[in-house]
């Protein structure tokens, strides 16, 4: 028996096995990717071990003890340390860490008598003392964990109690497996959960996941199959099944198991049965699930993977700097070994030097030698500075302090500031040169707004609506202080949606505490938490910008003239303007129809609006209604029979329309009659058991209907309506067609209905969608049009493709043909003309069907659908039989605005020294125009394009690019020949070519093959910009990788989406842009900010300061230890080698330790060598720490002896410090005073207390002594002047003589605003000849007096371009045009149809 | 709209000064003419003050004579001679003859001095035993390990004081005779021992253990004295206030010197007709010798010293003040041309920028 369900157990895993490995290898399968690092070919850890969960049900008591009651409950923990265990876990982690090893070495070190240098405990003293100050940090991390868990833990949610048997209050930690949850709408969901029921009719519940994976947009969830036709609440009592399904995983994109009744009946459950942890409930009343994964087993949790660690370059400089250090430090413990080696070999019968051993014999010089190498390790072990990690982390926490409270970051539209992510590597931002970016949404705001349009080959620019975008920047901020203030009275038409959970939300479970927990579910390693998520979630693609499109008034003049009667002579011939007309309102069915759009509406808690109201509709005739029967009926049979057994999630990404029981419904919801009946003699058929409730479910439509119908008079008004969609560019043609008086009402499966304003309501009988894929790059719906009464299919798509789809012969004869012609010529005119102004552009076309071809596609397309292998093509087969012979209706230019202030910051980074390249997804053209929008390409540049079919092509199009490069700029024969070594031309900007490379995402696929790779990135580096277009997430971090690990460089990846998310990973930084596409990019960064614009000041001003700050404070801290330690070790000349040291070992301990170590600290965090407005004004500064320039060597040398030592080296090392300052505050001065006030206290207390403790130096009264004689100070101030005078000089001259751009930059802070002003015009002038000297100067070879003509060219060709196109060897360079758009287009044309 | 209204702001950072960086803040900025007047008065300061210390310092006067007894140095190479090779040296006399034309002015004081003797070597540094000197009893009869190898005697007593710098104790002693007349008598010039050593060391530091039955002896009683002694230690000085762990001598001797060359103080002199200094005549340094320091290729001296406020004859402070009082105004007039130069600089850049 056991071993049969063995065998079923294994086939049925093997059957979903499968079914998942088609949904992985879907090209691009970017959630996937997500949701466990990249990790997606992980292996599942099922290894025949399943989890069997029991309801938690008095019934089922023994059973549940027997296998749920060991599973994890819902308590979370993640905490590292426990009270007990702290203390030896603690000192274990930090004992991983090399220095501090070194110091236990030492410590240990010292208690060998033979070496001991010191007192055995003083050596342990600052070992312990950066132990404890890590332990405490740790502690306090950890405690702030640990009460976010408590909080976590001690949420409430509704639990089904086996005792009370009703849903009672219960903490989230006390949940476990098997449980019966309620939950409501809004709701966070505490654990895994399998969804057994929803108040929604069709059995789905909505849920948001935005705390899990970011994303804001609603994703649908299923009722387990079976439970979804009841239509009463499951009842737990009656709940007599069990759960099996998979050990918990972290895989968020899988779930499998089923669900076995009572009778052995087993129903398969998917992911899509699965409530994940961290989400919210939405548009949901109420939902019932069982809980499968419980606390740290739930999917969410083991996601979690802490916090990102990266090791930033000036730490890993430091660190080789330390080892430096240990290499100093051996070689002055050789010589002193030596040295005492050779001093005693002269002594050796003195007894009075070499003092015997207690037993009474004397010591070889060679043995005392070598005794006395380990002392010296001992003594001098200053030198390595142990609290320099310890001032480096509490530095790094200071500067990301002073980073999230700049106010220059807050957003006040989405309440949310920078969120340093990664704490260690801020100073990295002072360090950039490349930058790759993303283009959606990055650079611009991903707000897609409908600017244009054209139907029937009539441009409609919208001038009213491209002014309101104009002027929508300085208007917005008011309008929504208005709208805040007085937003209990009015109904705003502009934020549709934020009000709507108001009141729920803030019941169970509050704002906050829902963000807490989802910013836990992620966060809670990293330290910070709770505040990683923005504040709420903003209403997706719903900004007023975006939903407010000023209609077109000569358009609005057509709209006049439609009229219902337009549709009544529909055979008759039809005059041109009808004929306009009509495509006009066919135009606008599409934008409102033909997407996947939720529509909701703001003042019912996010509830989806269904109107199956058949009030609205004209029922036209007797047919219909029993169309509506049938459709009622087939849904019952049919509906489990398509889905049974098999895996419904291997749909098309993205798109749960496509799932299976709703596909199956749509294209059932058809009036051909054979096949329902063929339907339902399909074998399947008989297993279905739910058709049982057909009459009823009539019978409670007809309710709904009636109450709907009611309900009509108070429908809400349009613009009350709030639709969700899965990109915005949906959005927008939906909000742009409501401008226009045609609202999307409702949608449901099977029907979507329009408010036609000329018409009056129209509802469309909802027959097929084929949703959008990334392959076919168009998405179709299939309606019956409710006047003509025809099957009408409208297709929206990209141009390149709709234009190829376009019927060629018009059954209607020649005119229209003709006409149709015409328009194509125009609408691609109009088309080219959108792209150039950056738009983002659609093209839409219809289809009308006759029902019988309809019915022969459906046949065709029912079969692909059933078909088990290869299904994917067989349905791509399928809609390209359908999506043909379009009629072109019009084109759409969607406009995706720059962000505000993008150019300037590129501009900015530019100047800065930052190569930037652009990498997006988008098509060449719209990448090119955002490109010269955003100043990433200036209109003089030579723009280079590199698109070709072959990797040959393309190495032979980079040598010829090369060439020409190389010929125009002239370099000299040394400078060609290193380039081929080092990929690194001479400084490119400088030259007067400014070029820019544009490659496309096939092209790129041969450029970072191995063999091209160098070529590629020696092309690229001769270019201020690249733009790569039509590239993949993965090839976006390949190209990282590439040009990070090859040239050496610091990079910096920024981006929004998911897509962005390998490529965020793989740079040295990854900064993700909280914007629109929701916190993917966010999770996986560094840094997230929530505008481009906020890159400027990070890198140049937070950059620059965290860097200098940093750097600074290590080289500072080596100096000191070395000026130390070398007045240890030069005295050991005097002292026979004999490791004593001259002063007290504790003040010798704590010199390092306490009396010179704040004020670095102050420094490192305070420091500022130039304000940021200079900063920002004059971005060049930022090379400064590009080259690496601050953190070189520094050396000084100090000459005094004796006790008085001490102090002058505490005020040469503070004083230093000083001189090295650009700005003191009071802080400071606070800090270096207490610093030298302490010193002293400590040596007179310490001095007066200690008779007799500390043996070998006993300070006793020492400091006392010497204070009281004149030529103590005498020899302090002396020995201070002469060992600060040389650096002071230094600096003096350096500030006069040759002022480091840095220094000249800190002159201006002092100027009052008009000198300001004049000075940075001033600088900037300099600069420009500065740059041309230095080029003649590196130009020297071959000098002819040649200059830069950047201007003439300009003149000459404002937009040049060379495009090529290049076939198998068969090298064209192609003609350089004046007009770059025409060009362009024209190499793409040629590019397009040489792919086939 | 509710939760935006009551959210906005929730996240917004702080803008105060601290936190936006603005603190009001004084940035040096180093340049010429702010350097300028700064290393022209600091010179002036320093030349002000190397030429007072050098004055002072040449004021005092000092007299010192290497008594080590080389060949051919005076009477003390008989000394060195018999003492070559053997340990304990035997005791010798010698003398040292000087006359002084005019007033050596006081007050005078006496040292010995000491080369090439590593009283810093680490090892011998640490051989003592602080607790022991200051009179613990239990310390007394257990010395630190620190003192071995002289921590016990070979009888296995306790050694009192232990270790090796008390074992190395100088031991040479001097007394002064005047002859105020040449061919009259000499007369002793009292020497006052007391008040050599700092008054926390001798009142503080060091104490004798207490006494038994008022006895200072009975009190070391199970004692060794360190081998290379020829008294104990409670023998050290006939005076009570000066013998045991608190004899001035030993206290000084006990300050371990920082630097191979050292000099210690012996003795001032300012009782009686000597009060003002030693008077024109000759004079005579009685010396025993008794320390060895020819084995290490040490050398011994005697000083006569006066003092000022600034302690000994010191010419390098006076003179290294000088020096970097000069090398300060030099600066100052290079920076000066620097100024001047760079202000031009200035100018031409503007031109260049009017071009």
């Amino acid at each position: 028996m056991t071993e049969a369900l063995q065998w079923s157990r294994y086939h049925w895993r093997q059957l979903i096995g499968g079914a998942t490995r088609d949904d992985d290898s879907r090209p691009y399968n970017y959630s996937s990717l997500l949701a466990c690092g990249g990790k997606s070919s992980q292996t599942p850890k099922l290894a025949g071990k399943h989890r069997i969960v029991v309801p938690h049900l008095q019934a089922f008591k023994d059973e549940y003890e027997k296998f749920s009651g060991a599973y994890v409950n819902n308590r979370i923990r993640t905490t590292k340390y426990t009270l007990l265990n702290f203390v030896p876990r603690n000192l274990f982690e930090q004992f991983h860490r090399a220095a501090n090893l070194y110091f236990l070495f030492l410590v240990v070190l010292n208690w060998v008598p033979l070496v001991e240098a010191f007192q055995k405990e003083i050596t342990m003293l600052p070992l312990v003392v950066v132990l404890t100050i890590i332990a405490v940090k740790d502690g306090l991390e950890d405690y702030r964990k640990y009460k976010i868990d408590k909080q976590i833990n001690n949420l409430i949610t509704k639990v089904y109690s086996r005792k009370e048997k009703k849903y009672i209050d219960r903490c989230w930690k006390d949940v476990t497996v098997g449980d019966f949850i309620r939950l409501s709408c809004n709701e966070v969901i505490p654990a895994d959960m399998v969804l057994l029921f929803s108040t929604d009719p069709d059995g789905i519940c909505h849920i948001e996941t935005s705390g899990l994976d970011g994303e804001s947009n609603l994703k649908q969830r299923q009722v387990v199959r079976g439970y979804a036709e009841q239509d009463s609440e499951v009842d737990p009592e009656k709940f007599s099944s069990r759960i099996e399904c998979e050990s918990p995983n972290n895989d968020l994109s899988r779930f499998r198991g089923f669900l076995e009744h009572s009778n052995k009946e087993r129903v398969g459950l998917s992911k899509e049965n699965l409530l994940l942890r961290g989400c919210t409930i939405r548009n949901t009343e109420a939902v019932v699930g069982i809980v499968v994964y419980a606390g740290h087993e739930t999917k969410a949790m083991l996601n979690n993977s802490g916090p990102r660690y990266k090791r930033s370059k000036l730490e890993r400089r430091a660190n080789t700097d330390v080892l430096w250090c240990v290499l100093l430090l051996v070689i002055m413990c050789l010589i002193g070994a030596v040295g005492h080696g050779i001093w005693l070999s002269r002594y050796e019968k003195m007894h009075f030097f070499n003092i015997p051993e207690p037993d009474g014999h004397i010591i070889s010089p060679l043995l005392a030698g070598f005794y006395m190498f380990w002392t010296m390790i001992i003594l001098l072990q200053v030198l390595i500075p142990i609290s320099l990690y310890v001032s480096i982390e509490i530095v790094k926490l200071g500067q990301i302090y002073f980073i999230q409270s700049d106010v220059d970051f807050y957003n006040e539209k989405m309440d949310s500031t920078v969120q340093c992510r990664a704490l260690n590597i801020a100073e990295d931002l002072g360090q950039i040169q490349y930058l790759f970016s993303d283009k959606t949404g990055t650079l611009t705001e991903n707000k897609m707004v409908f600017r244009r349009c054209s139907v029937a080959g009539f441009d409609y620019c919208h001038e009213e609506n491209a002014k309101r975008l104009e002027s929508y920047q300085e208007a917005v901020s008011e309008d929504e202080d208005f709208t805040d203030t007085l937003s209990g009275s009015i109904s705003n038409m502009a934020k549709p949606r934020a009000p709507s959970c108001g009141t729920v939300h803030n019941g169970p479970l509050g704002n906050k505490p829902s963000n807490h927990l989802a910013g836990s579910s992620f966060n809670l390693g990293s330290g910070e938490g709770a505040s990683e998520v923005p504040h709420s979630r903003q209403a997706a693609f719903s900004s007023p910008i975006e939903t407010d499109v000023v209609p077109d008034t000569r358009l609005l003049d057509k709209f006049s003239q439609i009229t219902p009667q337009l549709f009544m002579p529909l055979d008759e011939t039809i005059q041109n303007l009808q004929l306009e007309t009509l495509y006009i309102i066919d135009f606008f069915i599409a934008l409102a129809i033909c997407n996947t759009v939720v529509v909701s509406a703001p003042n019912q808690p996010r509830q989806k609006i269904r109107h199956p109201s058949l009030g609205g509709m004209p029922i036209k005739s007797l047919e219909e209604i029993k169309n509506l029967f049938q459709r009622l009926s087939v849904r019952r049979s049919s509906s489990p029979s398509l889905t049974s057994g098999k895996e419904p999630s291997s749909g098309v990404p993205n798109a749960f329309v496509s799932r299976l029981p709703l596909f199956s419904r749509m294209k059932l919801a058809s009036p051909v009659e054979e096949e329902v009946s063929q339907m339902c003699e399909s074998p399947q058929c008989s297993s279905s058991s739910a058709c049982c409730t057909e009459t009823e479910k009539q019978h409670s439509d007809g309710g709904l209907l009636n109450g709907k119908v009611e309900s009509l008079p108070g429908q809400p008004l349009a613009c009350n309506l709030c639709y969700e969609a899965e990109s915005p560019d949906e959005a927008a043609l939906v909000y742009a067609a409501r401008a226009y008086q045609c609202t999307l009402q409702s949608r449901t499966p099977e029907q979507v209905m329009v408010d036609f304003a000329a018409l009056g309501p129209l509802t469309f009988q909802l027959l097929h969608i084929l949703p959008f894929d990334s392959v076919r790059k168009r998405m179709s719906v299939v309606v019956r049009h409710p006047l003509s009464n025809q099957v009408v299919v409208y297709t929206k798509g990209a141009d390149s493709v709709i234009m190829e789809l376009l019927s060629v012969a018009s059954p209607d004869g020649a005119s229209l043909e003709k006409q149709q012609m015409i328009i194509r010529e125009k609408t691609q005119k109009h088309l080219d003309d959108y792209a150039k102004q950056g738009l983002r552009t659609l093209c839409i076309a219809k289809k009308v069907m006759s029902d019988a071809e309809y019915a022969e596609w459906l046949r065709n397309h029912f079969l692909a659908e059933t078909s088990i292998d290869n299904r994917e093509e067989l349905l791509l087969e399928s809609a390209m039989r359908l999506e043909n012979r379009l009629t072109l209706l019009g084109a759409t230019g969607i406009e995706d605005r720059l962000q505000e202030g993008v150019p300037e910051s590129i501009e900015a980074l530019h100047k800065a020294g930052i190569k930037m390249w652009m990498l997006t997804g988008d098509k060449q053209e719209t990448a090119v125009n955002i490109a010269y929008a955003c100043k990433l390409l200036e209109p003089n540049d030579k723009l280079f394009i590199l698109s070709t079919q072959s990797k040959d092509a393309c190495g032979m199009l980079m040598s010829t690019i090369l060439k020409e490069l190389q010929k125009k700029t002239q370099a000299s024969p040394e400078q060609v020949s290193l380039n081929v070594d080092l990929p690194q031309p001479p400084v490119p900007q400088d030259s007067g070519l400014r070029a820019g490379l544009v490659i496309t995402g096939k092209t790129l696929e041969f450029a970072l093959q191995e063999s091209l790779q160098k070529q590629f990135l020696e092309l690229t580096s001769w270019c201020r910009a690249v733009v790569c277009c039509r590239a993949t997430p993965l090839q976006k971090s390949e190209v990282v990788k590439l040009v990070r690990s090859h040239l050496q460089v610091m990079t910096l990846a920024i981006g929004d989406g998911a897509n962005d998310v390998s490529m965020i990973q793989v740079a040295d930084i990854g900064i993700g842009v909280s914007g629109q596409e929701g916190m993917q990019a966010v999770m996986a960064s560094d840094f997230a900010v929530s505008q481009f614009k906020h890159l400027r000041k990070l890198l140049l001003v937070h950059g620059h300061w965290c860097y200098t700050r940093l750097s600074n404070m290590i080289l500072y801290f080596f100096y000191k230890n070395v000026a130390y330690v070398n007045l240890l070790f030069w005295y050991q000349f005097f002292c026979g080698f004999s490791g004593t040291s001259m002063t007290d070992y504790w003040v010798l301990i704590f010199f390092n330790l306490l009396f010179t170590s704040a004020p670095p600290v102050i420094y490192g965090v305070l420091e500022k060598d130039v304000s940021a407005e200079t900063l920002m004004e004059l971005p060049e500064l930022y090379k400064s720490g590009q080259k690496s320039e601050i953190y070189q060597g520094s050396d000084i040398d100090i000459f005094a002896f004796g006790n008085p030592l001490n102090t002058a080296a505490l005020f040469i090392i503070l004083l230093h410090l000083v001189i090295e300052s650009k700005s003191l505050t009071w802080i400071h001065m606070l800090v270096i005073i207490g610093s030298i006030l302490f010193y002293f206290l400590f040596a007179i207390i310490f001095g007066a207390m200690c008779v007799t403790c500390n043996p070998p130096s006993n300070p006793y009264w020492i400091m006392q002594e010497h204070m009281l004689d004149p030529v103590f100070y005498l020899v302090c101030i002396l020995t201070t002047c002469i060992a600060l005078l040389p650096r002071f000089v230094y600096r003096v001259l350096q500030g006069s003589l040759f002022p480091s751009p840095i220094l000249r930059a800190k002159h201006f802070d002092r100027l009052t605003p008009e000198e300001r002003t004049e000075a940075l015009k001033k600088w900037r002038g300099a600069g420009k000849i500065n740059r041309v000297t230095s080029k003649n100067a590196n130009k020297s070879a071959g000098k002819s007096g040649r200059r830069p003509m950047p201007d003439s060219s300009a003149v000459f060709a404002m937009k040049s371009a060379t495009s090529c196109a290049i076939e198998q060897g068969n090298l064209s360079l192609c003609e350089t045009a004046l007009d770059q758009g025409c060009s362009e287009t024209k190499a793409f044309e040629m590019a397009g149809p040489s792919k086939g | 709209m509710t939760w935006s209204a009551t959210a906005r702001g929730a996240h917004q950072p702080d803008n105060t000064a601290f936190t936006q960086q603005r603190l009001p803040a004084w940035q040096p900025l180093l340049s010429a003419s702010i350097a300028l007047p700064l290393f022209f008065c600091a010179g002036l300061a320093f030349i002000g003050l190397g030429l007072g210390l050098y004055y002072s310092s040449n004021g005092i006067k000092e007299l010192e004579y290497d008594y080590t007894g080389d060949q051919g140095t005076g009477n003390c190479s008989v000394c060195a001679a018999a003492g070559e090779g053997l340990a304990p040296p035997p005791s010798c006399s010698c003398a040292w003859y000087f006359s002084l034309p005019e007033l050596f002015q006081g007050p005078v004081y006496l040292y010995y001095e000491l080369t090439n003797f590593y009283q810093n070597n680490r090892r011998y540094g640490v051989s003592r035993d602080d607790e022991q000197l200051s009179g613990m009893p239990s310390a007394l009869l257990h010395p630190a390990n620190e003192c071995a190898p002289y921590q016990r005697s070979a009888a296995g007593l306790p050694i009192a004081p232990c270790g090796a710098i008390a074992n190395s104790l100088f031991n040479d002693s001097f007394s002064l005779w005047h002859q105020r007349q040449s061919g009259g008598p000499y007369v002793e010039v009292p020497l006052d021992r007391s008040g050599i050593a700092w008054w926390t060391d001798y009142h503080v530091k060091f104490r004798n253990p207490p006494l038994v039955n008022g006895s200072l002896a009975l009190a070391f009683r199970g004692t060794a004295p360190p081998p290379n002694w020829r008294r104990p230690v409670y023998e050290l000085s006939p005076d009570p206030n000066n013998t045991g762990f608190i004899n001035q001598d030993f206290v000084v001797w006990m300050r371990t010197a920082a630097l191979p060359t050292f000099r210690k103080l012996y003795a001032r002199i300012r009782q009686g007709n000597y009060s003002a200094g030693l008077p024109r005549g000759a004079y005579r340094v009685n010396i025993t010798y008794n320390y060895p320091v020819r084995a290490f290729g040490g050398h011994k001296l005697l000083i006569f010293s006066s003092i000022s406020w600034m302690g000994g004859k010191n010419p390098f402070l006076g003179i290294a003040y000088l020096v970097v009082g000069s090398l300060c105004i030099l600066i100052g007039f290079v920076m000066l041309v620097v100024y001047i130069r760079y202000q031009d600089q200035d100018d031409d850049d503007d031109d260049d920028n009017e071009e």
